[in-house]
């Protein structure tokens, strides 16, 4: 371990640790531009220079290697003159206009001026302007004050895996920016924001609305997928003004995707739901909560009376707080209803020996060198999931895909089975003897007899056979199929003989915390897609859209329509509008106190940001009144945390014993893949929830472009087809006319259409068959 | 012109030749045979460099670097690619000599780069090639073609059992280029931007790989060296400036060219052989070792001697042997704009203190042309100047600044009437 | 887009490097490209990228660093005058004056009927022959004089 000495301080330090390294170990802050600790040495913005006992020159701090023995000195007049030289330097060509940056308050180089800046400029030349850049809907422009630090070339290149700002140019005409002016469109591209160290990008959304200094800032977690990535709620006046990372480097590093960033839009949106609407004829009438709960208990008291629990449905969104969906699925129970589900999407869905989880520590995920991924388009459904396993992918790990669709995941693939929806099971089960060709052990080879692999299959099998630290990943498309516990099945038996971890990519944010809580059926109970394909004469609904949410959405639509009485709780006016008999405003994440249950099973609670908007209520709280007026015992919780400790008794501690990812079917059991053309329908990225579905810049961007047919050009050729053009889709009695595109990375026979997009909630399953007609 | 002759030439002998490029007039001149000699006996590595230390080669592309000690630093034993880069990308102002051996003689440059894979262990090499001389590139890539086909390229050279590749790579009009990082980055397909060092190309070069960089003359050199022993060529010059070495004269002088002379020799010789300073005019600087060597009044010029220890004394540098004369015509203030004006547009724009600091400068030495010059601006010169020299990731910025300071040093006057007569002291 | 010609050369050069490192032809690719296209245009240069599997924008940093290549449409001759000291000294000044006062036209510009594009250029490490010029890139004109700028230009079809 090299002995160094910072600042007259001695320290001992890593061998290849840069002197940076060495003064944050020491906790010696170094003024930096350039230095990031997630990106590449860049070494171009020459803040950080020091003096090194030696050496005539000042380095930069950031990228000079420590050498035994080394004395740094970061603070002696030479250090400070290179460093006021260089500030200098930056700020010659950068507007000194701080009070209209919309970065003041939070500029890195305004900070740094103050301690290293001249009061009066030197120069007296004139200044440079850049032309501003159109980077789409969610990040501003203000080039003139860009300090050429290129982080966020570098954040494309390393982080996102997708170069979408460049520096073209040279000398000082160099210029940030995208090749077109519409192709900043990764799912990551917010967190240029931060990286950002000057007001040259800044939030669109935000911009101009309120100044650093004056927001409070409150920790929460995203409400959007399974990771849990750990937010800052920024408030004003009550209003959520902005969210950016909270750093966690067990869980989102210092990234958030753009759906945690932009989502809190729709808090404040025109769709909110802010009074107790009751349905009174055709028209809704705005009533007190105590006439509204009165209604509820009333009508399910009248279908209990009448017809039974058994007429009664609950559906409840993964989005919602672990409270609210225990006290949800308590309340239900207590009445005896026994169909009670969370999982909308899921077409084959059965209830398993404990809650189905990753498997392992998120961060384990980095550290991967095998990796199988089953049915997921993993950029959209966990966008920093995916970043994980890129950078996995970077320090040599393989990651091999069985999936329906080629999509570029920005780094290598090892292996890959593009097949159709309904053959996903047989690819698996091809990848799994293929295993046992190369001689791994495998428990249900008997019954896979028949199945002979392919050399797809065997790149994968050989490539899971090598390294150690493996996992195969379940992810959305392998969870939604009606045919998932085989495919849960084989990939267990996979993982099981090539030594790897099993997983399950959770698509929401409280996937885990929601089965932790029971929102699944009882012994008797049917699954969400049953009890919406037998319609139910009454639902009760807290945070879902059924007919965005279900696998069927036009099974969901139906039953919906048919139902005698639905009841919504909701934070958003939905089309629930025109079926349901009362709708409850309640909290988004942000006016609530709660708690979810990531992925890996961590458990993270967070406080209110904001007190509700108008008369919504914490559902939680309404569920509660519910229940007494229900007049169910055990509803009396004065806190979030009476019901935490309920449905959590040991917190965190509690929780391993409760995760199980056993598969409860054979591997075996074949299921012959369908013949015809099926849809392969996922939930878009901007479509996962309520509140991404109401962000306006979100919905702005082209991963909210309005569905379409996406086929093959084999398909469309045999379908006589052409991309451009229109067609009709029709499944299951319902049809919609969608443009035509083509992709080549789609498994042949296979037509992807949105899922959960009102344009196509007219269709039937999201993975079932369909039919094309030339519209 | 008795120094300018075949017998003391490195690398330009070839040009006594009627056919001076072609393989047969090297062949027959001895070419080819150290190679030959090196894969006959497998010489082993040490041995070779041991013989480049002793002619004191020191690199010609402008640091002067010692080439033996430069070699002996590449991880030969390290498995995988390596690679030996050729630097013609010859462009700072007043250098025109890598171009005349790719042309003249450009298998002496082939061999000296094949001897130099097999001492370092490389298993490919480029030479790349400023983007202005295209035809040189076309006619070095024939040469390569001839040196395939007669076997000394490719897998199993000479019945070895030792494969080796050379290509050549064009630039594209980018100065920058020339410094060895900013050349490996722009042979990866990327902007020229250089890299910071350490890690040295020697341990993480080409495509990450170690790889040797070395300029035009200095790879030429090699052959000559083997085949006569590096004694002889350390007799060409004198004690550590090795060899004779091609000086560019340009500017004011009547012949101006390429003059291979041994290191050492006054600079009043070369003068003379470049026929002296333009017709009825009178020497007033010098700059002796291409654009981004200080400046050097003739007084001081006329007792020198051209090699690296002589001018560095006297606070210049030999650099690539680019002796740019100037008489006494010239206004100083509008030459060194000139000359700001090239670093400022040449700037790559990744480092601040270059990127901004080579413009400042420049706007600052075009206002004084232009008669808007202030009393200040001098000392301001001076202090951006010291602001941007030894912060900036490449020699880039110490090549701007050299001008500037040195101008301002040795023709302050000239600068301060231009401030104060907002005119030129010279063109009135 | 280009030519089963250019691609040809395009390959040669990809040849040059290990299959991993095609990038490293983008240089050459997009010199062989403006070589029959005149200019690069942005389509060029996003269709050179994808044939070199380089993401576009890199393909555009490059050509926006390096001078030589000409990211919008130039006189069929493009002639680019070193300007640089050694030549500023042998007389380039002089012969800046007569190409323009020829053509009418300044540095940057194109003569209206499309034949002519005047470029200021830097060292093309050739000073000891100055002044001189470039044409379209490849061709070096060296030794010029103020009469023998007037053949060369009418010469130039
Ligand atoms: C701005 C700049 C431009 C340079 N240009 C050249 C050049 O045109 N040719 C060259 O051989 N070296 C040039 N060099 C020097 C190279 O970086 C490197 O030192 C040289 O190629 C090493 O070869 P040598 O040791 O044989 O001299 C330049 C350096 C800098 C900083
Ligand atoms: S180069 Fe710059 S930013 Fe980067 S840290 Fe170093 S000096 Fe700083
Ligand atoms: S200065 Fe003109 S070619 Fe060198």
């Amino acid at each position: 371990m090299p002995l160094i000495e910072i600042d007259g301080r001695k320290l001992d330090v890593a061998p290849g640790a840069t002197v940076m390294d060495a003064a944050n170990q020491a906790g010696i802050h170094i003024p930096h531009f350039c230095y990031h600790k997630k990106l590449s040495i860049a070494a171009n913005c020459r803040m950080c220079l020091v003096e090194v006992e030696k050496v005539p020159k000042a380095l930069p701090a950031c990228a000079t290697p420590v050498t035994d023995g080394m004395k740094v000195k970061t603070r002696s007049v030479k250090a400070i003159a290179a460093q006021k030289g260089v500030m200098e330097f930056l700020l010659i060509n950068h507007p000194l206009d701080c009070p209209i940056c919309d970065q003041g308050g939070e500029c890195q180089l305004q900070d740094l001026a103050v301690g290293y800046g001249d009061s009066a400029s030197h120069y007296r030349e004139p200044k440079r302007v850049v032309k501003d850049k159109e980077l789409g809907p969610l990040i501003a422009t203000d080039m003139t004050r860009c300090i050429h630090c290129s982080r966020c070339v570098r954040f494309g290149q390393e982080i996102a895996g997708l170069m979408e700002l460049g520096m073209p140019g040279r000398g000082e005409h160099t210029e940030v920016m995208p090749f077109l002016e519409t192709q900043v469109t990764h799912e990551l591209s917010g967190n240029v924001i931060e990286l950002c160290p000057v007001g040259a990008l800044t939030s669109k959304p935000f911009r101009y609305a309120a100044r650093s200094w004056e927001l409070s800032r409150r920790r929460a977690v995203s409400p959007h997928d399974g990771l849990g990535t750990n937010v800052q709620v920024h408030v004003k006046n009550g209003r959520v003004y902005r969210v950016v990372p909270q750093e966690n480097e067990a869980i989102n590093e210092c990234w958030i995707a753009d759906r945690d960033r932009y989502s809190y839009e729709a808090l404040n949106g025109e769709e909110r739901l802010t009074v107790p609407l009751l349905r009174e004829g055709d028209a809704w009438v705005e009533a007190s909560w105590q006439d509204a709960l009165e209604r509820v208990a009333a009508g399910l008291a009248r279908v209990l009376e009448n017809r039974g629990a058994d007429a009664i449905g609950g559906l409840v969104s993964a989005h919602q707080t672990l409270e609210e969906i225990y006290l949800f699925t308590k309340l239900l129970r207590g009445l005896g209803v026994e169909h009670i589900d969370h999982r909308l999407a899921q077409a084959g869905a059965t209830v398993g020996a404990g809650a189905r989880w990753l498997g392992m520590p998120v961060a384990a995920l980095d550290d991967l060198q095998r990796v199988l991924l089953v049915g997921s388009t993993l950029r959209k459904e966990q966008p920093l999931v995916a970043q994980r396993l890129r950078k996995a992918v970077k320090r040599g790990a393989q990651l091999n895909v069985v999936h329906s669709v080629d999509d570029d995941l920005l780094c290598q693939v090892a292996g890959k089975a593009i097949v159709k929806p309904s053959a996903l099971g047989d690819a698996l089960a091809r990848v799994a003897v293929a295993l046992v060709e190369a001689g791994a052990p495998l428990a249900t080879a008997a019954t896979l007899a028949g199945v002979t692999p392919d050399d797809a299959a065997r790149t994968i099998a050989a490539s899971l056979l090598g390294g150690e630290r493996k996992a195969v990943l379940l992810g959305a498309v392998a969870q939604n199929h009606a045919d998932a516990d085989r495919i849960h099945a084989l990939a267990g038996a996979i993982a099981t003989a090539c030594g790897a971890t099993l997983g399950f990519l959770t698509p929401a944010a409280n996937g885990v915390g929601a089965q932790l809580a029971g929102a699944l059926p009882g012994p008797a109970g049917m699954n969400a897609t049953q009890m919406l394909a037998q319609p139910r004469a009454a639902y009760l609904l807290l945070g879902v859209e059924p007919e965005l949410d279900a696998h069927d959405a036009a099974a969901a639509g139906t039953a919906m329509r048919n139902a005698d009485f639905v009841v919504q709780l909701t934070a958003f006016r939905t089309a629930a509008s025109d079926y349901a008999d009362v709708l409850l405003p309640i909290a988004p994440f942000t006016e609530t106190a709660g708690t979810y249950v990531n992925m890996e099973g961590r458990v993270q609670t967070f406080h209110a940001a904001v007190a509700p908007r108008g008369e919504a209520r914490p559902a939680w709280k309404v569920l509660r009144v519910l229940g007494n007026l229900l007049n169910l015992g055990g509803f009396d919780h004065d806190s979030v945390e009476a019901v935490r400790a309920e449905v959590l008794p040991q917190g965190q501690d509690g929780i391993a014993a409760h995760l199980d990812n056993t598969s409860p079917a054979d591997a075996g059991v074949p299921t012959a893949a369908g013949d015809g053309i099926e849809r392969l329908g996922e939930t878009p990225i901007y479509q996962l929830d309520p509140l991404t579905r109401r962000a306006p810049a979100l919905q702005a961007t082209a991963d909210a472009a309005e569905p379409a047919a996406w086929l093959h050009g084999e398909l469309l050729a045999r379908l006589g087809l052409e991309a451009g053009g229109r067609v009709r889709v029709i499944q299951a009695g319902g049809e919609v006319v969608l443009p035509v595109k083509r992709d080549d990375r789609l498994a042949i026979d296979t037509v992807r259409i949105a899922a959960s997009h009102p344009l196509t909630a007219a269709l039937g399953a999201r993975l079932g068959g369909i039919r094309l007609e030339r519209a | 012109m008795s120094l300018n002759t075949p017998d003391s030439q490195v690398c330009l002998w070839t040009l006594a030749h009627d056919d001076p490029a072609s393989l047969a007039t090297y062949t027959a001149n001895g070419g080819y045979q150290a190679l030959r000699k090196i894969l006959a006996d497998k010489t082993p590595a040490e041995a070779i460099i041991a013989e480049v230390k002793t002619s004191a080669l020191r690199g010609r592309g402008g640091a002067g670097f010692p080439t033996g000690l430069k070699w002996s630093f590449m991880p030969r034993s390290v498995p995988g690619p390596k690679y030996v880069v050729c630097n013609s990308d010859e462009g700072e102002p007043g250098t025109f000599k890598d171009r005349d051996i790719l042309i003249y003689n450009p298998h002496q440059l082939i061999e000296g780069m094949i001897i130099a894979g097999y001492t370092l262990g490389a298993t490919a090499g480029y030479n790349y090639i400023h983007g202005e001389i295209f035809e040189q590139y076309q006619s070095w890539e024939r040469a390569l073609a001839e040196a395939r086909a007669a076997g000394f390229l490719g897998s199993d050279i000479l019945g070895s059992g030792w494969d080796f590749e050379l290509y050549a790579h064009h630039g594209y009009g980018a100065y920058i280029c020339g410094e060895e990082t900013a050349l490996l980055e722009s042979l990866e397909g990327k902007k020229g931007q250089p890299r910071f060092k350490p890690p040295f190309p020697a341990s993480y070069g080409l495509y990450g790989r170690p790889t040797t960089i070395n300029n035009t003359e200095t790879l030429a050199s090699i052959p000559w060296i083997l085949r006569h022993g590096g004694q002889a060529f350390l007799e060409l010059g004198k004690p550590n400036n090795g060899g004779s070495k091609i000086f560019s004269i340009s500017g004011h002088v009547n012949k101006p060219g390429n003059y291979e002379i041994p290191l050492g020799t006054p600079f009043a010789e070369l003068l003379e052989m470049a026929g002296g300073v333009r017709d009825g005019h009178r020497l007033k600087a010098v700059i002796p070792g291409g654009s981004s060597a200080p400046v050097l009044p003739a007084d001081v010029m006329m007792d020198l001697t051209l090699d690296f220890d002589a001018i560095a004394k006297a606070g210049s540098m030999l650099g690539s042997g680019a002796v740019i004369v100037m008489d006494e015509t010239v206004c100083m203030v509008r030459a060194l704009e000139r000359l700001s004006y090239f670093y400022f547009e040449e700037s790559c724009g990744q480092c601040t203190p270059c990127r901004e600091g080579t413009g400042w400068l420049y706007r600052i030495v075009h206002r004084i042309e232009q008669g808007k010059g202030r009393p200040e601006d001098l000392d301001e010169l001076v202090r951006i100047g010291r602001n941007i020299g030894g912060n900036t990731i490449c020699a880039l910025g110490e090549a701007a600044v050299g001008p500037v300071i040195s101008f301002v040093k040795h023709f302050r006057a000239e600068f301060e009437h231009h401030i104060e007569h907002k005119r030129c002291l010279v063109e009135n | 887009m280009l030519t089963p010609e250019s691609l040809a050369l395009i390959d040669q050069e990809i040849a040059k490097y290990p299959p991993e490192h095609k990038q490293s032809a983008v240089m050459s690719a997009l010199r062989i490209a403006q070589q029959e296209l005149g200019w690069l245009s942005k389509d060029t240069i996003e269709y050179v990228a994808a044939y070199l599997d380089m993401p576009a924008i890199a393909a555009y940093e490059v050509a926006t660093f390096y001078n030589m290549y000409d990211l919008a449409p130039v006189g069929r001759h493009k002639i680019t005058l070193c300007t640089n000291l050694p030549c500023q000294l042998q007389g380039a000044d002089r012969i800046a004056e007569r190409m323009q006062a020829k053509l009418g036209i300044g540095f940057n510009e194109t003569t209206a009927d499309g034949r002519y594009t005047l470029k200021e250029g830097e060292c093309m490490g050739a000073c000891g022959h100055g002044p001189l010029c470039l044409h379209n890139n490849h061709t070096l004109h060296t030794h010029l004089t103020p009469e023998s700028v007037d053949k060369l230009l009418d010469d130039m079809a």
